[in-house]
């Protein structure tokens, strides 16, 4: 039970190869954060830093008041779930659990106690005399948390815990964790690149790319208010559909010109885009804020386009189009109802209630 | 499977099953041979190959001619006539030649002639020509004469109390042979007489074991820290190590023993557990660094955040997972420690071990090679015992199940 913090961290591999760059973060008792970004970002090299299995080139880590930057990882009271689950081959599931304790001379009656409550808890309680080997890969799972979840650290760290399990499972033990979080009341720290994890579980999400802090906040304003085009365009699937565009005024409203088609931007936005008018801009609006012109939802700003469907992909309880047009290709995620089919003309409906602007140079988000 | 296709993948193997068959018999004869020479008598070994104890045995001297005249009264072992049992040494004894036994049996039993059907040659040259083989079997019925058996533990008693010579030590013991009790006791002290292959078996244990041990637990301790520590110039130093395996062990002889003289090492167990741990060490450490350093690097880390120092993931975590490794390594160093002869015969003169224990059984003319087959067999029971009961760990797969999978 206690806060992390990241003060100005940063991790570089030889000199030249920048892992983690100046990374700042706070996160708060209990917490349940998460760090996303694609493979290679430098995520899992952060929470690495965190266990004290990389050392730290500059900045500062500290776990509560301490600053851990030199204190190796057995006394930084932390426990981490490996991606690969990193049990001990040749113990039982119950001695895998126990080991870290053991380590710590904790009493065996109290090692047994906690073991077995950590197993009846994750479900595990009949698999203790197994070896690894014996076990399928979700019971792997849970044995590398109840591992974990003896040891009651301060802190807990997951890289990718997930990635390894199927799809079903993954789903199943997503919410699992999520409860365990509940139960525990501790800090999380959960890297992935699932940016669909990072939406269901964490208290508080940080997009990391290439090694940078790119935003960090509550999911629904993550998803809402992305600072950039490259939040944008992961948190989400499909993801968020962009358009090169240029901003104009146009008999006095402000528009934006695609080239293949134009968009009015309602007048509530147009005060902070002023400056912008005359500027390349990116033009960015989700799947689902695009809809079939036959369906649209009632009490919304809607914008219709004409575009040509190439591919449709029916999922049951709705439709994702793939659309083009002219040089533009983007995905609507429209009402199951629609007829559009391969190769229709089609018109489709921008909800422009719900649209995101950026500067083409800087990739910022303009509010 | 059709049969003809069956027939087809026979013969497309033949060639394999060939050379496999051939390979076997080719490791297996000599060894085959050794071990049944290693059974006969002295005499034996002298006058025939190994191989002839499998081919139909010559008789007996004299059973022929015993089971024509004798064998329909007395019967085949003599004993069934209870008034004339000729197994009893003293009834045979009566008779010293066989002129004595002629003589008697020209006598007539109970107003019969002895011998009726057949009846013995008329001319006493013939007769005492056919009975001296009856009298040497008769000899051998009553036990008076050694039956040349086939097969004979004396090789390897001779070998274990190191009884040189061209006669064997149990008969000569029995028939206290003077020269043999003044240097033997004839006794079973006389198992660790110093110049036989029991007390040099004690010497070789004495000498096997730690040189056995010392590698194997110094290069895991190195190769843990080859693998999983961070020290300046790791690369390096491992480099040059592997490097030292270039340096021929002969090379190294002289200027060690003179060292050893120095430090009044010589001819001490301690010199030659050193030498052995020296020398067996760079390999020992290559192949320990690559096992260890092939575990996957999750498990240590979560050991280290578990609480684990370096001690403990050595202990609990990088030894349990190496037993292969140090099984196959044991093993090498075992064998290679326990056949070595120039590293003992130079560093361990006062305390002989079997390899040099046995080329010290030969008498100066060579005329005993037989009992070099029983030590020779001795000396590899050990060895064959020890591979049988490790080579299970040579099977990899004790890692199963601790990452993905």
């Amino acid at each position: 039970m206690a806060s992390v913090v990241y003060d100005h961290v940063t991790k570089k591999f030889g000199d030249s190869m920048v892992a983690v760059n100046d990374l700042n973060i706070n996160v708060a008792d209990k917490e349940f954060l998460v760090l996303v970004g694609p493979s290679g970002c430098g995520k899992t090299t952060a929470l690495r830093c965190l266990a004290g299995l990389e050392e730290i080139t500059e900045g500062n880590i500290r776990i509560g008041d301490r600053v851990v930057n030199d204190v190796p990882p057995k006394d930084r009271d932390i426990a981490m779930v490996f991606q690969s689950y990193a049990l001990y081959p040749h113990l039982s599931v119950f001695d895998n659990m126990a080991f870290g304790l053991k380590l710590r001379k904790v009493p065996k009656d109290e090692i047994k106690r906690r073991v077995e409550q950590a197993a009846e808890t994750l479900g595990i309680k009949d698999l203790l005399n197994r070896k690894p080997r014996q076990l399928s890969g979700g019971q792997r799972q849970r044995v590398a948390v109840g591992r974990a979840i003896v040891r009651e650290p301060k802190v807990f760290l997951f890289d990718e815990p997930l990635s390894n399990l199927d799809a079903k499972l993954r789903v199943q033990m997503r919410a699992e964790i999520s409860k365990l979080h509940q139960q525990l009341q501790t800090t999380f720290i959960y890297v992935t690149h699932d940016q669909v994890e990072a939406m269901t579980m964490a208290s508080r999400i940080a997009v990391i790319n290439k090694g940078v802090l790119q935003q960090i906040d509550s999911p629904q304003n993550l998803y809402d208010t992305p600072n950039n085009v490259f939040v944008a365009g992961f948190m989400g699937s499909p993801a968020m559909n962009f358009f090169p565009a240029r901003l104009r005024k146009d008999a006095n409203k402000m528009v934006v010109d695609t080239g293949d088609f134009i968009l009015t931007i309602p007048a509530d936005r147009t005060r902070s885009l002023e400056q912008y008018v005359g500027k390349d801009i990116i033009f960015g609006i989700r799947p689902e804020n695009i809809h079939d012109a036959e369906f649209i939802p009632p009490n919304i700003h809607a914008e219709k386009v004409e575009a040509k469907v190439d591919v449709t992909e029916l999922m049951g309880n709705e439709i994702y189009l793939y659309l083009i047009t002219g040089k533009n290709t983007f995905v609507g995620r429209v009402d199951p109802r629609s007829k559009m089919r391969m190769g229709d003309k089609a018109q489709v409906a921008f909800n422009m209630d719900r649209f995101h602007i950026f500067d083409a140079q800087t990739e910022q988000a303009i509010r | 499977m059709n049969p003809l296709s069956r027939l087809n993948k026979f013969f497309g193997k033949l060639p394999v099953h060939f050379a496999v068959i051939l390979m076997c018999l080719l490791w297996v004869i000599p060894t085959l041979g050794l071990f049944v020479t290693s059974f006969r008598p002295r005499e034996a070994v002298l006058t025939g190959g190994w191989w002839t104890v499998f081919l139909p045995q010559p008789q007996a001297v004299g059973q022929p001619e015993y089971t024509k005249y004798c064998s329909s009264c007395h019967g085949a072992n003599g004993k069934a006539i209870a008034s004339a049992d000729l197994s009893n040494p003293s009834v045979v004894n009566q008779y010293q030649s066989a002129a004595s036994l002629l003589i008697m049996l020209r006598e007539p039993i109970n107003g019969q002639p002895h011998l009726l059907n057949p009846t013995l040659p008329s001319t006493p040259k013939d007769a005492l020509n056919t009975l001296t083989p009856v009298l040497t079997y008769l000899q051998t019925l009553s036990g008076q004469k050694q039956a040349s058996s086939q097969f004979t533990l004396n090789n390897y008693v001779d070998a274990i109390v190191g009884y040189k010579g061209t006669t064997d030590y149990l008969p000569d013991c029995q028939n206290k042979v003077p020269s043999t009790l003044a240097v033997m006791n004839c006794n079973a002290s006389d198992i660790l007489n110093p110049a036989g292959i029991g007390a040099a078996f004690i010497n070789t244990f004495i000498v096997v074991i730690p040189a056995t041990l010392f590698p194997i637990i110094f290069a895991a301790l190195a190769a843990y820290a080859f693998a999983w520590l961070d020290f300046k110039g790791r690369q390096w130093i491992f480099a040059l190590l592997i490097g030292l395996q270039i340096v021929p062990l002969q090379m190294a002889l002289v200027p060690i023993a003179q060292l050893y003289v120095q430090l009044g090492m010589q001819s001490t167990f301690l010199g030659i557990w050193l030498f052995h741990t020296g020398f067996g060490l760079p390999y020992a450490i290559y192949l320990m660094r690559n096992f260890i350093g092939s575990l996957p690097r999750e498990i240590f880390e979560s050991a280290y955040l578990d609480g684990a120092n370096h001690w403990a993931a050595f202990r609990r975590l990088a030894l349990p997972l190496a037993m292969p490794a140090i099984a196959s390594l044991g093993i090498y160093q075992f064998l290679w420690v326990w056949n070595d002869f120039l590293v003992a015969k130079i560093f361990l003169t006062t305390h002989p071990v079997l390899t040099v224990q046995i080329q010290n059984l030969i008498d100066p003319l060579g005329r005993n090679w037989n009992i070099l087959t029983g030590a020779a067999f001795l000396s590899f029971i050990i060895p064959m015992v020890v591979f049988i009961a490790f080579q299970r760990y040579f099977v990899r797969g004790l890692l199963a199940g601790s990452v993905k999978g």
